[in-house]
């Protein structure tokens, strides 16, 4: 390198850099705290709700937000809030199995890929874009149509539509760590392909891991909204945010609040991970800033 | 140059082998019978045998496939098992419908987001770069059904400025058809926007950074023009990929947007099919948005080679 | 040569032989002081070498000139071109972009990544003259281009005009920049470290190429390297800088034979790669170049200086022997130089 681009980043460094780390500690704290929310939101409906969210109450239809019903309540009189709070529940947990299926076969893949000959890491990887031209809510749908709706049939389409994000990062950072001299000498040394994966790459990657499982977890929570506005995702009575939004529609003229309470918690939810994904990436490795 | 044509179109043949054969053992492979399932349990066995015989659900697996690849590729896929009609034209009409409103939202997209991202990259050390790049973190948490019922209770329901749904073909009364493809169209595109903004901005950033701009400078360009020159080709092929990318998530976006809207394209035939039971269309309609998508991809590549001197030779 | 008394007039101030003169320029990050109080002047067709460790400020000295400095990065004093109205420091881009590339031009350290590489190298060369209107049309510029690249010594020029960057060696990319930085004749032409990059085999070609060039133009060069006998083949004078100021410059021959700052005698002696110490090591300058920002008050060399005593707490004032040269140290090497006197600056590599 340069004496320039030396000078130019040591002269960068100081006020500059503390100007960068700003907004990187800003997404991660906002996305931190958006996703303690949702947490915190699913974790309280399992004890405590204001009404149950599965009542049906005639007498109670469309009522305006009031001390009895915070956000109102739905043309069959159901409590807005405790659907809401119920719903996180039915978000978190898809996006959990969507993201556990995902990395647990995406990131051995990854490794595989990346560790093997050549040519079966670009086999491996014409595989990976082919599976991107069935994206999510194509895939759930099929499976739909053949299995039928249900919440595990849609995290499972999900989860394995997440599988080329999670491989292709994971090769990446693979082939990264097989050229450095940790690896080098530990392949000189005679460790085996599986000690080294598990022993030096798996470690080293990990942190590509908790970001893409943080990134993964937002498209999740969008596929399972539009599942579920589809009437593909999780069937009645189980409240989610995309029903709530699909049984709105009808009364849009009319009632436009019933719209507004799911429609933000799914927008809040996904920019909670996406910023936590982001924060997490800066605070990994600064120099991926901007970089996406 | 011709190397690496040859061996794309290759690699797209490929892909579209492999899919039509993933497609069809999931469907064909499912518990059940697609006759039965057409034709719902109560369906006496003998008409189900009938069914089966008329559509060739009782030859082997592999003559099935064939015969349903040939049916695809000769644009003539045969009649729905439900409805008996023909699927062929029935697809072509509603594919149609649903190219006029991906193609629009990926225009529109592409409107808004390369100069927004431009101008990000430019100031985002400004209050203005960091305001907009905000907005459009924002903007990608949004899914397009949600902009799309936003934009709706705004513009149709509050304004009255816009019908809320409905479609009419173009030839049938352009202005109309217009406005019924406003609201759609701009649901499907402000979200791509959202997220093409942060990779326009990513890849200008890059290249920002790259001396061979500098090298522009010192010639006697102002900054501006030296991106304009020098940075928006380089910067293109990363954004290009993204582009060709999310392609299938517009298409994809398009079938909920159809349903918001009540627009008859791909994806209300889609979903149209999947509670008829319609198995086959269901399985025509997935392998040729899986078609599109791996043929744009493969456009993708040609692009490149135009853009990128460097990969016109046979190195990767 | 006979020494100058120290009353002697500054290096020709004012002179209309002067090309460039840099007057009291810093340039500054933060509240940081990277570039200090750096004056001198370069009259026309004069070879000028910059020579100082990585991290001294060369490099944003010369971008201080072109006014390229990084984002952040701000220049404060005064550098004037002969024919330019206007001080360059401060100019806005708009007048800036008049200048560059038609009055100074630029050799870039990398030439692997210096040039476009989604355009043909022709138009890369004929874009410079378009921009300066030096030629009236596409046509004639590409002509003036396919010359350029011959002179730079690309074996048939004409078909190297219509190939991309990629498909040449970084030894004939650094040619095609040399090329667009000669292009319009410029007064000035900077060279970052040009030959650094290069293979060994090809930077001597380089190096003459970038010589022949400024000559033929009568131009004057600015070269920056750390490489000391780079210096001694290109340039007429050389100026020494470490920690973001001039510390001696002189006749290239004067200042490489008869050193007087400590830091220019250890530069020297580390590059000699005949002079070992007792214990058969190559000698170096002991302890390492500090951050930037983070040099001693006072003589900024003091910390390495085995002749530092209490008065080079304060900064040395600039002691002129000659039209061009001076040095500025309060124990500055005998004028005899010769060694015994003292302990010479230099320490064995490892010690320190």
């Amino acid at each position: 390198m340069s004496a320039l681009v030396t000078e130019a980043a040591v002269a960068s460094e100081g006020p500059d850099g503390r100007r960068r780390r700003r907004p990187v500690t800003g997404s991660l704290l906002v996305g931190g705290l958006i996703v303690a929310l949702v947490l915190g939101m699913a974790l309280l409906s399992f004890v405590w709700t204001p009404h149950d969210p599965t009542l049906v109450n005639s007498s109670a239809r469309l009522q305006e937000p009031s001390l009895e019903y915070w956000f109102g309540t739905d043309k069959f009189g159901r409590d807005v809030f405790s659907q809401i709070l119920m719903g996180s529940r039915t978000t978190l947990f898809v996006g959990f199995v969507a993201v556990g299926v995902a990395a647990v076969v995406g990131v051995p893949l990854g490794i595989v890929a990346g560790m093997g000959p050549r040519w079966f890491g670009e086999l491996l990887m014409r595989g990976n874009d082919m599976l991107l031209a069935f994206p999510a809510l194509l895939l759930a749908i099929m499976f739909a149509a053949v299995y039928g709706a249900s919440t595990l049939v849609a995290m499972v389409a999900i989860g394995i539509a997440s599988i080329p994000n999670f491989a292709r990062l994971i090769r990446g950072g693979t082939l990264q760590v097989m050229k450095t001299e940790y690896v080098i000498a530990a392949r000189a040394a005679g460790r085996g392909p599986f000690a080294i994966g598990l022993r030096h790459v798996l470690p080293n990657v990990s942190s590509l891991v908790i970001v893409q499982a943080s990134v993964g977890f937002a498209i999740a929570v969008l596929a399972e909204a539009a599942l579920s506005f589809l009437g593909f995702g999780t069937p009645p009575p189980t409240p989610s945010w995309g029903r709530m939004l699909q049984e709105s529609q009808e009364l849009l003229s009319s009632d436009p609040r019933l719209a507004v309470f799911p429609g933000v918690a799914i927008a809040v939810a996904v920019l909670g991970f996406n910023l936590l994904g982001d924060g997490l990436r800066d605070r990994f490795d600064p120099k991926l800033e901007d970089h996406r | 140059m011709i190397v690496r044509l040859v061996q794309r179109i290759a690699i797209l043949l490929a892909s579209l082998v492999v899919s039509s054969m993933l497609v069809f053992a999931f469907m064909a492979v499912l518990p059940g019978d697609p006759a039965r399932v057409a034709l719902g349990t109560s369906a006496s066995d003998s008409a189900v045998a009938q069914l089966r015989e008329q559509f060739g659900l009782d030859q082997p697996l592999v003559v099935q496939y064939l015969h349903w690849v040939q049916g695809l590729v000769t644009f003539d896929p045969g009649n729905s098992y439900v409805s008996h009609a023909q699927i062929g034209p029935q697809i072509a009409d509603r594919l149609q419908v649903t190219l006029w409103l991906v193609g629009t939202g990926m225009v529109l997209a592409c409107i808004l987001a390369i100069p927004m991202g431009i101008l990000m990259a430019v100031r985002h050390r400004r209050p203005s770069g960091l305001i907009l790049s905000a907005l459009s973190q924002v903007g990608v948490a949004v899914p397009a059904f949600l902009a799309g019922i936003l934009l709706i209770t705004v513009f149709a329901v509050g304004l009255g400025w816009l019908p809320a749904n409905g479609w009419t073909p173009p030839a049938e009364d352009p202005a109309l058809f217009l406005k019924q493809l406003v609201l759609p169209a701009l649901s499907l595109g402000m979200v791509q926007a959202a997220m093409l903004t942060r990779y326009v901005r990513s890849a200008v950033l890059d290249v920002l950074r790259e001396d061979y701009l500098r090298t522009a400078r010192a010639k006697g360009l102002r900054p501006t023009q030296a991106l304009l020159r020098h940075g928006l080709r380089n910067a293109a092929v990363p954004v290009v990929t993204v582009l060709g990318l999310h392609l299938a998530t517009l298409l994809v976006g398009a079938v909920v947007i159809e349903r918001v809207f009540v627009i008859p394209g791909l994806g209300s035939l889609l979903l149209d099919s999947v509670s008829n039971r319609d198995l086959i269309v269901v399985q025509d309609v997935v392998m040729i948005i899986a078609m599109a998508v791996l043929l744009v991809n493969f456009l993708v590549d040609l692009v490149y080679l135009v853009i990128d001197p460097r990969l016109r030779v046979g190195a990767s | 040569m006979t020494p100058v008394p120290d009353t002697a007039p500054a290096s020709g101030q004012g002179s209309p032989d002067d090309v460039l003169s840099v007057r009291n320029l810093d340039v500054t990050v933060g509240g940081r002081t990277l570039v200090e109080d750096v004056d001198f002047t370069i009259r026309a067709g004069e070879r000028v070498g910059l020579i100082g460790e990585s991290g001294s400020g060369k490099s944003l000295t010369a971008l201080s000139v072109m006014g390229l400095l990084p984002e952040g990065l701000r220049a404060t004093g005064s550098v004037r071109l002969a024919g330019v109205g206007h001080d360059l420091v401060g100019a806005d881009e708009a007048r800036m972009s008049r200048v560059r590339g038609k009055e100074i031009a630029m050799v870039f350290q990398e030439p692997m990544t210096a040039l476009n590489p989604t355009m043909k190298v022709g138009r890369q060369i004929a874009e410079v003259l378009l921009i300066h209107r030096t030629r009236p049309d596409r046509a004639s510029a590409r002509a003036a281009a396919v010359e350029l690249l011959a002179q730079v010594g690309l074996p048939d020029p004409a078909t190297a005009a219509d190939a991309y960057p990629h498909q040449f060696s970084g030894g004939q990319r650094q040619r095609v920049v040399l090329a667009i930085a000669l292009a319009n004749d410029p007064a000035l032409l900077v060279c970052d470290e040009p030959t650094t990059a290069l293979d060994v085999t090809v930077q001597a070609r380089v190096l003459d190429l970038i010589v022949r060039g400024v000559q033929d133009r009568r131009s004057a060069m600015l070269f920056i390297t750390h490489d000391l006998a780079v210096v001694a083949t290109a340039c007429e004078r050389v100026m020494v800088m470490y920690g973001g100021r001039l510390v001696e410059s002189g006749p290239v021959q004067e200042v490489f034979t008869r050193p007087r700052h400590r830091y220019t005698q250890g530069l020297i002696g580390a590059s000699d790669l005949t002079a070992v110490d007792d214990r058969g090591r190559l000698v170096t300058i002991g302890g390492s170049v500090p951050p930037a920002g983070q040099f001693p008050a006072g003589c900024v060399f003091r910390n390495r200086c085995t002749q530092a005593t209490e008065a080079c707490a304060t900064r040395p004032d600039w002691i002129s022997t000659g039209p061009d040269s001076g040095y500025a140290c309060f124990h500055p090497v005998p004028e005899s130089g010769a060694p015994g006197t003292g302990t010479p600056a230099i320490q064995e590599a490892g010690r320190g």
